[in-house]
């Protein structure tokens, strides 16, 4: 079966099967920051943009991406950096296996939730999981991001 | 500008959060045969016949390898310095299946799907046996789990295979029934803590292929690349010398990666097919045949004078080793010596142990080794002991805590040369206001709230047998390579020992280029484990630097014309006070290069006869909701002595994540099997680990002492913060029931129970 896509801003057209999951379409194209933790959708390591809106996709059939617009963080370096330095300069990036899929949860939460607080990032990011953190660094960069970009209670 | 004791950025942060493929899974050939094992459905069987006729047949399947074709050598898959105390006890493949998931054949073919469907066509005859499953049974079953002839332990550490003993150990210090006859009050309690999963992020995987020279390649997200080279060589029954490890970025480990999991299976594919071969565990396997915590049973006898003072602790362990015992005769030596020893008021000590065979998944390293139990019975018979003497479990501890000063009989015999134990308690019960509130007290809305502590110390290193080496090169243009053979696995190792070299030349961070492990280039290092990198291979790196700085002023003074004694180097010039003359850093760069025959380098080998340990206090407050039974930790204090504090932020989420960690074996993870030793719990929807919800709040202090053998003062950070939360806690949930949970990890159904049996009474 064939799809057509916007991939980081590439329109392309690939052919797939129909149990191909959107992770291993994006994988399989070069976008190796989607990072694969589980199989059972709870781990959020496989977190991308579709239509800029968060999704898991280990369970997203790749058909049903067909005609619409797939953002990983190799489409969003720029973003990413700029929310990655304040993770970095809270040495909680750790082992980073987890943060393409937390920075893309992220940069969605920063485009829908206006002024959050503590309780509102805890459940937007709940899906996503860290090992090596605590979490405790990650919601200080979050909110020192936050208050960086003008909207974030403390 | 000195660079240790700030909070410098990883070197490798930038590459992270911006989603470079820098792990194994994103650098694996094009061509590479992708494997897949298929594994026992039954704990405990032996293969009566195996067809992969069928199997072979399918498109695009290379090879299916059963125990026919594979070496007969047994090793360990615990990396461990030889002659590791691991018994050599696994094949590749065998024909007696001692654990569910135990591998029956490998599968290699062009796709995933082209093996997934080959699995599905072998056919496997079982002899199914009844399991051994109970490890409380298994000494002298009459189920023997290691029945074969070429089992081997190269260690005198007490193995006896036809009783299904993996190891046994003990010691004693001073009288001990005298003293507990002796205490006014004798309490003897048994507490139990089960298997936990490290469940890192990036499951095992590995990828090889022969190289140019022939050689097998193994690249592998590993703790121990030396070690991997060596079991490998053990495994396939090939020279080191055929074998190159490379350590890309590593997606966590916290000594699920000791062992050598998943390196073996791709590296005898390559071997038989010639063909590049990768390897990923599903999250699943991860799960069912990684390497976890051991379980343990521990029986404590505690004896304490009115007063408080506690004069006797003697403690029993029973160790889970499962099928395999990696890991197993070590891991249990920390639970005495690295839980007695916080109390430097002991007049006796004893410690025994027995470490056992069953047919459940073996178990491996986990951050804390044997230590995390050990401390988590010891701190809760203290709490218990407080409590029945109606003191507060803090003061129990200020009067009867080890001190900087003191001998350690129970930790070696080590001197305590560095410790802030005490401010540490001080600095804890300022940060949770621990006197300005009672123990426990009820909320408006019925939860009841309570608190709890708990003191820990670990290691920093194995003594006299880690060993670790570093090399640093000036090269053309005076910038600096430092080259180290430990594993950075997320933790920040190859940042913080640059650090350190930046400090002793007199450098900035951008001045050295660090480069990770490589066998054929690193120099050797036992690897990431036993929280030795900041402690021992910065040991290396601070005498790897003087004499690099020796030679750097050697040269300097030949290019001045004077004797090396008459100049200083300043990291920017070699200068002569005498003259005032001066030549760059960047001059003896070149010069070093350029037809003078003296190109700078210097390689230096650490090891301590000691290890010092950390040590820290730990203060849980937990909310109980008394109808669900629900325990949540609201606030999280954790007070660190880790020697000089080498990076400020790196050290302080390691503590933070360890405390959730512990926060996840207090009340969440449990590696549980149904019957038949199926493990039950293979995915994170069963198995949970804490959530950033689940976390709380979680604040952390240090107060540094200086430790006069460590790098720059330094002692060690990783495995310490996992300790205190499970004793913590645990004090914190009595202190608000009034009931004492003594088996992890404490459940919503456990504590529910309990206070619907105090209503019914």
């Amino acid at each position: 079966m064939t799809i057509t896509v916007l991939l980081n801003g590439a329109k392309r057209t690939d052919e797939v099967q129909a149990d191909t999951t959107l992770f291993d379409y994006l994988r399989s194209h070069g976008c190796l920051s989607v990072k694969c933790g589980c199989e059972t959708s709870n781990c959020g390591l496989c977190t991308v943009h579709l239509d800029g809106k968060p999704v898991l996709s280990c369970s997203v059939p790749a058909l049903r991406a067909d005609g619409h617009t797939i953002t990983t963080l190799e489409g969003l370096q720029e973003e990413a950096a700029e929310f990655g330095a304040f993770l970095a300069d809270e040495g909680a990036e750790q082992c980073g296996y987890c943060s393409p899929g937390f920075i893309m949860s992220v940069l969605a939460m920063a485009g829908e939730l206006k002024n959050p607080t503590v309780e509102d990032i805890q459940a937007y990011l709940a899906g996503n999981l860290c090992r090596c953190s605590g979490y405790q660094g990650q919601l200080r960069a979050i909110q020192k991001y936050l208050q960086a970009k003008g909207g974030a209670k403390r | 500008m000195s660079v240790v004791s700030t909070g410098v950025r990883k070197k490798d942060a930038m590459s992270l959060v911006t989603g470079k493929p820098v792990y194994t899974g994103d650098m694996v050939p094009a061509n590479a045969l992708r494997i897949k094992l298929l594994r026992s459905p039954h704990a405990r069987a032996n293969i009566k016949s195996i067809d992969v006729s069928r199997a072979l047949r399918v498109p695009g399947v290379v090879a299916v390898f059963t125990y026919e074709d594979m070496p007969q050598s047994r090793f360990t898959t615990a990396g461990q310095t030889w002659p590791e105390p691991s018994p050599y006890d696994r094949l590749i493949l065998d024909r007696h299946l001692r654990c569910a998931g135990d591998p029956v054949a490998i599968i290699a073919g062009e796709t995933e799907e082209d093996c997934f469907q080959a699995m599905k066509v072998i056919k496997v005859e079982y002899e199914v046996l009844e399991p051994l499953l109970d490890f409380t049974k298994a000494l002298d079953n009459k189920i023997l789990v290691h029945p074969e002839d070429n089992f081997k332990a190269l260690c005198d550490v007490g193995t006896d295979a036809k009783r299904n003993l993996v190891s046994t150990d003990g010691f004693v210090v001073g009288d001990m029934e005298g003293e507990l006859a002796k205490s006014d009050v004798v309490l003897e309690r048994t507490y139990n803590t089960v298997a936990n999963s490290q469940a890192m992020m990036e499951p095992f995987c590995t990828y090889t292929y022969l190289d140019e020279y022939g050689r097998l390649n193994v690249v592998s997200s590993t703790q121990v690349p030396f070690h991997v080279r060596r079991i490998l060589s053990n495994a396939l029954e090939i020279p080191k010398s055929q074998i190159r490890v490379v350590k890309p970025r590593i997606g966590g480990g916290f000594g699920a990666k000791q062992s050598v999991v998943s390196e073996i299976f791709p590296a005898i594919v390559t071997k038989l097919t010639g063909r590049p071969a990768f390897l990923t565990y599903t999250r699943q396997e991860t799960f069912t045949n990684g390497s976890p915590r051991h379980q343990m049973q521990m029986k404590v006898r505690i004896g304490a004078d009115r007063d408080g003072s506690i004069r006797a602790i003697d403690l029993y362990a029973l160790s889970n080793a499962g099928a395999y015992g990696d890991h197993g005769p070590t891991t249990i030596g920390l639970v005495g010596h690295k839980s007695l020893a916080l109390y430097g008021s002991l007049k006796a000590s004893r410690f025994a142990c027995d470490v056992v065979y069953t047919n459940t998944m073996g178990g491996g390293a986990y951050r804390g080794y044997g230590a995390t139990q050990g401390i988590y019975a010891v701190e809760s018979a203290v709490n218990e002991m407080a409590a029945e003497l109606g003191m507060d479990p803090c003061a129990i501890r200020e009067k009867n805590m080890v001190r900087q000063g003191q001998l350690m009989p129970a930790y070696y015999g080590e001197p305590c040369n560095s410790c802030t134990l005490d401010q540490c308690m001080e600095k804890a019960k300022d940060m949770m206001g621990w006197e300005k509130k009672p123990q426990s007290w009820t909320l408006p809305n019925g939860h009841i709230r309570g608190r709890g502590v708990a003191m820990a110390m670990q290691g920093s290193g194995i003594s006299s047998i880690d060993i670790a080496s570093a090399e640093i090169r000036m090269n053309d243009g005076g910038f600096y390579t430092l080259l180290l053979g430990c594993s950075d696995m997320g933790t920040g190792c190859d940042t913080i020992l640059a650090q350190m070299a930046a400090d002793c030349l007199d450098c900035g961070m951008d001045d050295i280029a660090v480069r990770g492990v490589d066998t054929d280039q690193s120099p050797y290092d036992t690897g990431s484990y036993a929280s030795s990198t900041t402690y021992v291979t910065g040991g290396a790196v601070v005498k790897a630097c003087a004499e690099l700085r020796e030679k750097i002023c050697a040269a300097g003074a030949k290019l001045l014309g004077v004797e090396a004694d008459q100049v200083d180097f300043d990291g920017q010039k070699v200068f002569c006070p005498a003259n005032g003359r001066a030549v760059t850093r960047a001059e003896i760069g070149w010069a070093s290069f350029e037809g003078h025959n003296q190109y700078l380098s210097a390689c230096q080998s650490h090891s301590s006869p000691i290890s010092p340990p950390p040590f820290m206090v730990g203060m849980a407050e937990v909310d109980v909701d008394p109808d669900t039974g629900v325990v949540s930790v609201v606030d999280y204090v954790g007070a660190v002595d880790c020697g000089t504090v080498v990076n400020t932020n790196l050290a302080r989420v390691q503590t933070e994540g360890g405390i959730v960690q512990g926060i996840g074996m207090a009340l969440l993870e449990r590696v549980q099997y149904d019957e038949r030793g199926k493990l039950l719990n293979d995915s994170f929807l069963q198995y949970k680990i804490p959530t950033r919800a689940e976390a709380g709040t979680i604040r952390v202090d240090f107060v540094p002492s200086f430790e006069p053998t460590g790098p720059f003062g330094a002692k060690s950070i990783g495995e310490l913060v996992i300790n205190t939360p499970a004793p913590a806690i645990t004090e914190a949930v009595r202190a608000a029931t009034g009931h004492m949970f003594r088996s992890l990890p404490i459940t919503p159904e456990d504590v529910a129970m309990a206070i619907v049996n105090d209503t019914r009474d």
